[in-house]
């Protein structure tokens, strides 16, 4: 389904700031696949997301998709097959639009936007029953603006927005953490949800532990632009949060090792 | 007096297009666009040259709002294609059609006195009909005195804006519309959504300046020539009708807004022409009065809500020192 390989994203190459974002990354996703991933401040995880949507070039490697080489293809193409949500909860929707307005730019994505109602009696109807998988009363509010909606209220719209037309796969970037623990966990669950329903192919990236042990069947670790861990299917469901910061010890210890050797 | 507020409505009516213009580029596309005062001048140019050399009054017009398409679409090639910031690229289209509209026009002034017009071609219908009369002894009831020339470009003007504006309202409403707006309002959503944004705002700097062409073509039309510097603060102009009208009539749904669009740029008018009847103003001062009424209208909504909030905290206040004394 998705397929990265040799990917490599160095900023401000040859300059003081220079700072390898990711190193030569391969990774491959199976249809269905529901990848969590976890990595400390500056690891590449957004970068490896803006690498997949296309909104970032690699320096070198390539992106496959269904099997087909997406590499050239700029974001607003790429958006055809790839949903997204951001973390910030302003940025996956337009404010001062409506509800049933933001979800019918949302319905065009995989079809040719064209000078016809965007809103329409039969596509309000269609919006109504998705919003009621929500329950947050949001179907009542179709003509409400979206920016008056609160920060969860607006995340579960923007999760709705990127999934109901079935994107080959879905971005989730730490889409949880601008919110309250309880909104957090709707979002989360909501999350869990319509990846199942649709069988979306998704990658999340997440600070809470416990989110990424919960949530999906795959959980990747990215430390310094690496993937420094993987695991999969059983392996995945025995893990524990203290089982992930020993490896996460192990594994950067004895890379310490490495440099120093490679020093000494 | 009646005669100078129907002059005020009438021009206001014409430059409401303008200003429905303005709008799409300032509003709807949040780029401010100062390629008006140029795209403007082309509009009454091309409507003036076309007409001189023979071309019927109506394909002159369809031409103006042509060539001003032609000019938003460069100034957003600039901005996407060339990266150029939106201030800046509306500033240089402007600048550079400055000197196209003198070698379209030929001269920097094109009297149309002697030519027949999208007007003079329907005056004599009003006449004839009878609605000239008809409406003249309406306003008669009301005691009116000195009556208008001819009615026809009022109610012809009606009817144009009208359509315009509901056009306008039913395009921001399509799917191609809704993008359009959502390019101004979060580019990043609507580009994870697979729009074209630099395509999207291409679109809509082409059809804001065609409008702006449009009403240039017309206003040359009714005033009888084109000049060269008859784009001057004309942005400011729209904006002052753009600003006012929000202000006056609100802002609560797309068709509301785009009407009171037109309503501002005919209150404009009506305070201009008003202001111009104190003895004190001259004509120059015209430039400083439309600054002016974009300030006031910018001030002036904020105050009273500000007030207003003073005055709902001082009534809580009072109401629990009653509470408080009843106790
Ligand atoms: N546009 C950019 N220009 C320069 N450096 C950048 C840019 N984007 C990211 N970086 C750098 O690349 C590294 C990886 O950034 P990235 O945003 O992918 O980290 P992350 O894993 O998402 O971190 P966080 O958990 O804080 O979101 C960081 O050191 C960051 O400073
Ligand atoms: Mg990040």
């Amino acid at each position: 389904m998705l397929n990265l390989s040799n990917i490599s994203v160095t900023f401000n190459e040859d300059t003081p700031d220079e700072k390898k974002a990711l190193q030569d990354i391969n990774l491959s996703l199976n249809s269905g696949d529901f990848v969590t991933v976890i990595g400390s401040n500056g690891a590449g995880k957004s970068t490896l997301m803006n690498i997949v949507s296309g909104s970032l070039k690699p320096d070198i490697g390539i992106v496959e998709i269904n099997g087909k080489k997406v590499s050239q293809l700029p974001e607003y193409k790429r958006s055809n097959f790839i949903g997204r949500v951001f973390q910030d909860p302003m940025a996956g929707t337009a404010p001062s639009m409506t509800i049933e307005e933001n979800l019918a730019m949302a319905y065009a994505r995989n079809k040719k936007r064209k000078l016809r109602i965007g809103v329409t009696k039969k596509r309000r109807e269609m919006f109504r029953e998705f919003l009621e998988t929500l329950h947050l009363g949001l179907e009542n509010r179709l003509n409400a603006k979206v920016g008056l909606l609160s920060g969860g209220e607006r995340q579960a719209l923007s999760l709705l927005m990127a999934t109901f037309t079935e994107p080959n796969i879905l971005l989730l970037d730490e889409h949880t953490a601008a919110l309250d623990p309880s909104r957090a966990e709707l979002i989360t669950n909501l999350t869990g949800e319509v990846v199942e329903k649709f069988n979306l192919t998704t990658l999340m990236v997440t600070h809470n532990m416990q989110q990424a042990l919960d949530l999906g069947n795959r959980l990747i670790m990215m430390d310094k632009g690496q993937i420094i861990f993987d695991v999969s299917g059983k392996e995945k469901q025995e893990l524990t949060i203290e089982k992930l910061l020993h490896e996460f010890q192990r594994i950067r210890g004895k890379q310490m090792d490495n440099d120093r050797a490679v020093l000494g | 007096m009646f005669i100078s507020i129907f002059g005020a409505v009438e021009s206001g009516i014409i430059y409401a297009i303008m200003a429905l213009g303005v709008y799409l580029s300032f509003r709807v596309l949040d780029f401010p666009d100062l390629t008006v005062d140029g795209s403007f001048v082309t509009g009454a140019g091309v409507a003036a040259i076309s007409i001189i050399n023979g071309v019927p009054p109506f394909i002159a017009t369809v031409f103006a709002l042509l060539a001003g398409c032609l000019a938003g679409s460069i100034t957003g090639l600039l901005n996407t294609k060339g990266k150029i910031n939106p201030l800046l690229s509306g500033i240089l289209m402007m600048i550079a059609l400055y000197s196209i509209n003198l070698r379209i026009m030929g001269r920097p002034n094109l009297p149309l006195i002697n030519e027949s017009t999208i007007f003079t071609g329907l005056k004599p219908l009003f006449e004839t009909t009878g609605i000239n009369q008809a409406l003249n002894s309406l306003v008669q009831l009301f005691g009116v005195e000195r009556f208008p020339g001819s009615w026809a470009v009022l109610i012809i003007m009606v009817f144009v804006t009208l359509i315009i504006k509901v056009i306008t309202d039913y395009f921001l409403k399509t799917e191609v519309g809704l993008a359009l707006r959502a390019t101004g309002d979060n580019e990043r959503m609507i580009r994870s959504f697979s729009a074209n944004t630099d395509s999207l705002k291409i679109i809509g700097l082409a059809l804001s300046n065609g409008l702006v062409a449009l009403s240039g073509g017309l206003v040359a039309q009714y005033g009888g020539f084109a000049d060269v510097n008859m784009g001057i603060g004309m942005i400011v102009i729209g904006l002052a009708s753009v600003i006012i009208g929000e202000a006056i009539f609100g802002t609560k749904t797309i068709m509301r807004t785009t009407l009171a669009v037109i309503g501002g740029a005919i209150a404009y008018r009506i305070v201009v022409t008003l202001a111009l009847k104190v003895k004190f103003l001259e004509t120059g001062d015209m430039k400083l009065i439309t600054a002016l009424l974009v300030i006031v209208a910018l001030i002036a909504p904020k105050l009273i809500a500000t007030s207003k909030e003073q005055q709902r905290r001082k009534r809580k206040k009072m109401a629990l020192s009653k509470k408080a004394e009843e106790v």
